[in-house]
């Protein structure tokens, strides 16, 4: 029995991460629901509701028709009829035919209803790219989401904030846009389901010279990029966003008023861009000690291309090497 | 007959739609409720009014007014079950929010600009807030519904007196029925027999654009039918029409068998809103032509025509409104603008960080604080 006491730790897929996350939410409040397209015996075209149909029961984990306005429209409903409502559209460009639902409705209605109406809904969104996907499958939304007051925003990098993200946003009593990197869907991790660490950003790598920003895919990609740099003796600090919305600040500033030096990077395009931002916040906070202007590595301002392209796209390893260049080599004036 | 091959499942060669189910029938009003009814309506026509001018002495900055949707709005809100039903209104249903007994200060601070959704509690009195987005509720009602089948032990047994199912009411527009969201909630709440009313008050028209430039197919009602879904289209201007229709809507709801469209022909004889100019779009003489008679003075007539009220009753009925308009408009003027704190801690039910240290800067830098 003594083991039963230690914390369980298992390796798991981000995917399985979700699911098993989503199986023990179904499993402690019979108010949570789990809907979308294809949600059901299929389990979903990622698989992230795989089996949950078959433990849970049709009714609390069901397919809709496909009609994402329709399925942000239930889940405010069913909110209001006391639910707790777990939807899921498919590819983050679908998040678009939902999009007056989610601004309009989702993020106004406990403000509208001056609290009597609570929205304790997680929208789901497949997200990012670097998947060779069909055009529209794969969006980078967050500062679409981000500006719409009303909503909070997140997105795991690995499969324990997978876990533990999904869980806190469950749990929350306001609506959270749940960001999944697909392109990380299948990598594995240790995930330690007793984790209580799920507010704010956290530190995924200690350094001392510069500090990567990143949420998402991108995370493991300024990880990798952190471990080149050593071979150039730069010593780089990873901060994982995680909530995109509200922004950790202090976080933020606890790390770079440390390194004196950051960059941002982003999957999604430049212009008014999250990255914008988390650059004015360290501004604000940091701008006696930086030694260079936060720099940015970001997609470009264009429709995301095809997959042939997607990597020209997507911040690479090199470009994100070049940001973290541009900011030691920045001299004043 | 030449067959389809191949059709499967869903389309079975030669089968055709199956038909679209009855719906029960009730018992007519009585006596009493004819009455209420008209107590409901007078009130109804008395605030109404009272707003338009209100609005003209600039009490209010603005009002939608419902001069002539009074039956439709008071007799689908009187057939409702005030304990388990939830209704999705408009931006035009002062009357089903009277008839739901919503302090009517509240519903029209929305109209003053105190709160854009309306001061009344939406859980308590199971009125949602004031939509402001044409159809942008209708979706919600389904959800709500959905939720009533879920929630249910029994869904819909009709043999229980105390069982069968909460229903919910969704207020649309002739106008509103071109948007998306109500051809995709029509379907979903069919697929998934959803007990909704969806309760359209065709008033002929949509600011300036005439049902006809706005409503394939003749009629909202005859969509049920592409749907599956039972469909009545009734004479939106007779109260007892309207109640009894609404009843037999609501009674095959309750009982799990699904949604249906109840579309109430009106006319909306006021403007779309006290900003609006009808005159650009339409003449006096359509309007007179096109409005019919007056659904109050229609009730009256047969109130007093059967001997089912008296004169004192409807000059009662007068007084009483009278009064009321006359102590909203007291409780209007003295409502103040809310605490502007409120911008700040009604968004969230966790409040966070950053709304909190805005709500700091705001308070410090402005003179309301
Ligand atoms: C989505 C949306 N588009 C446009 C408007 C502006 N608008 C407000 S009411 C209205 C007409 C609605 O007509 P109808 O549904 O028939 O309702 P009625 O006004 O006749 O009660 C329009 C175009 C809006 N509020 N929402
Ligand atoms: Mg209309």
């Amino acid at each position: 029995m003594a083991e039963a006491m230690a914390p369980a730790t298992r390796e798991l897929s981000l995917q399985q991460a979700l699911n098993l996350a989503l199986s023990e939410l179904l499993a402690e409040d019979p108010k949570v629901l789990v809907f979308g397209e294809d949600v059901g015996a299929l389990g979903g075209v990622f698989r992230v509701t795989d089996g949950l149909a078959a433990k849970h029961g049709s009714e609390r984990v069901f397919d809709t028709p496909l009609a994402e306005s329709s399925i942000l429209g239930l889940a405010i409903g069913l909110a209001m009829a006391g639910f707790r409502p777990v939807p899921e559209v498919q590819f983050d460009g679908f998040a678009y035919p939902a999009m007056s639902q989610i601004v309009t409705q989702l993020g106004r209605m406990h403000y509208r209803s001056r609290g009597a109406l609570r929205m304790p809904v997680t929208l789901r969104v497949p997200s990012f790219g670097g998947i060779r996907a069909p055009e529209n499958h794969g969006e980078s939304l967050e500062a679409v989401f981000a500006h719409v007051p009303g909503l909070k925003v997140a997105c795991p990098a690995d499969p324990q904030q997978a876990y533990t993200l999904l869980k806190a946003a469950v749990r929350s009593d306001d609506p959270v846009i749940f960001m999944e990197p697909k392109s990380r869907y299948w990598q594995k991790g240790a995930v330690v389901t007793e984790s209580a660490d799920w507010a704010g950003a956290r530190v995924a790598r200690v350094g001392r010279h510069l500090t990567l920003v990143a949420w998402g895919a991108m995370v493991a990609r300024c990880l990798q990029v952190a471990e080149l740099a050593t071979e150039d003796g730069v010593d780089v600090e990873v901060v994982d966003l995680r909530w995109l919305k509200p922004i950790d600040t202090e976080s933020l500033a606890a790390s770079v008023g440390k390194t004196r030096r950051a960059v941002v990077v982003h999957e999604a395009p430049l212009t008014a861009g999250l990255g914008a931002e988390v650059a004015q916040r360290i501004t604000e906070r940091c701008f006696g000690t930086l030694r260079a202007p936060v720099e940015r590595v970001t997609g470009f301002d264009v429709p995301y291309p095809s997959g042939d392209l997607e990597d020209e796209y997507i911040p690479s390893i090199d470009r994100i090497l070049f940001g973290i260049q541009r900011v030691l080599e920045y001299r004043r004036g | 007959m030449q067959r389809v091959q191949g059709l499967g499942r869903s389309g079975a060669a030669g089968s055709a739609a199956p038909p679209v189910p009855e719906l029960p029938a009730v018992p007519p009003m009585t006596a009493p409720e004819l009455r209420e009814v008209y107590r409901l309506m007078s009130s109804v026509r008395r605030l109404d009014e009272a707003a338009v001018a209100w609005q003209r002495q600039g009490i209010l900055p603005a009002y939608a007014p419902l001069l002539g949707q009074e039956a439709a709005q008071v007799g689908s809100a009187f057939a409702v079950d005030r304990e388990r039903d939830f209704l999705f209104p408009t931006y035009r249903e002062a009357g089903v929010a009277r008839t739901l007994g919503v302090d009517m200060v509240e519903y029209m601070s929305t109209h003053r600009a105190t709160w854009h959704g309306g001061l009344w509690d939406a859980a308590e009195h199971r009125l949602a807030p004031i939509q402001a987005v044409v159809a942008g509720s209708v979706l919600h009602a389904v959800g709500w519904a959905h939720g009533q089948r879920l929630a249910a032990a029994s869904p819909g047994d009709p043999q229980d007196p105390v069982g069968g199912l909460g229903v919910a009411v969704a207020y649309l527009g002739d106008g509103a029925s071109s948007q998306g969201d109500v051809h995709e909630a029509m379907n979903i709440a069919a697929v998934f027999a959803a007990p909704v009313v969806f309760f359209v008050q065709n008033n002929g028209w949509a600011i300036s654009v005439p049902t006809e430039r706005q409503v394939a197919g003749g009629s909202v009602a005859a969509r049920g039918a592409g749907y599956g879904m039972p469909a009545l289209r009734i004479d939106g201007n007779d109260a007892e029409a309207v109640v009894s229709a609404t009843r037999r809507a609501l009674a095959y709801a309750r009982a799990g068998r699904g949604p249906v469209i109840v579309e109430a022909v009106t006319y909306r004889r006021g403007p779309h809103s006290t900003a609006d100019d009808p005159g650009r779009y339409r003449t006096l003489d359509d309007e007179r032509r096109d409005a019919g008679a007056d659904p109050l003075e229609r009730l009256r007539a047969r109130l007093l025509g059967e001997g089912l009220a008296n004169e004192a009753f409807v000059a009662e009925c007068d007084a009483a409104a009278a009064a009321e308009a006359e102590a909203v408009r007291e409780g209007v003027l003295a409502l103040g603008p809310r605490p502007g704190a409120e911008m700040f801690d009604l968004v969230f039910a966790e409040p966070t960080e950053e709304l909190l240290r805005q709500k700091a800067q705001w308070r410090k830098e402005s003179e309301h604080g």
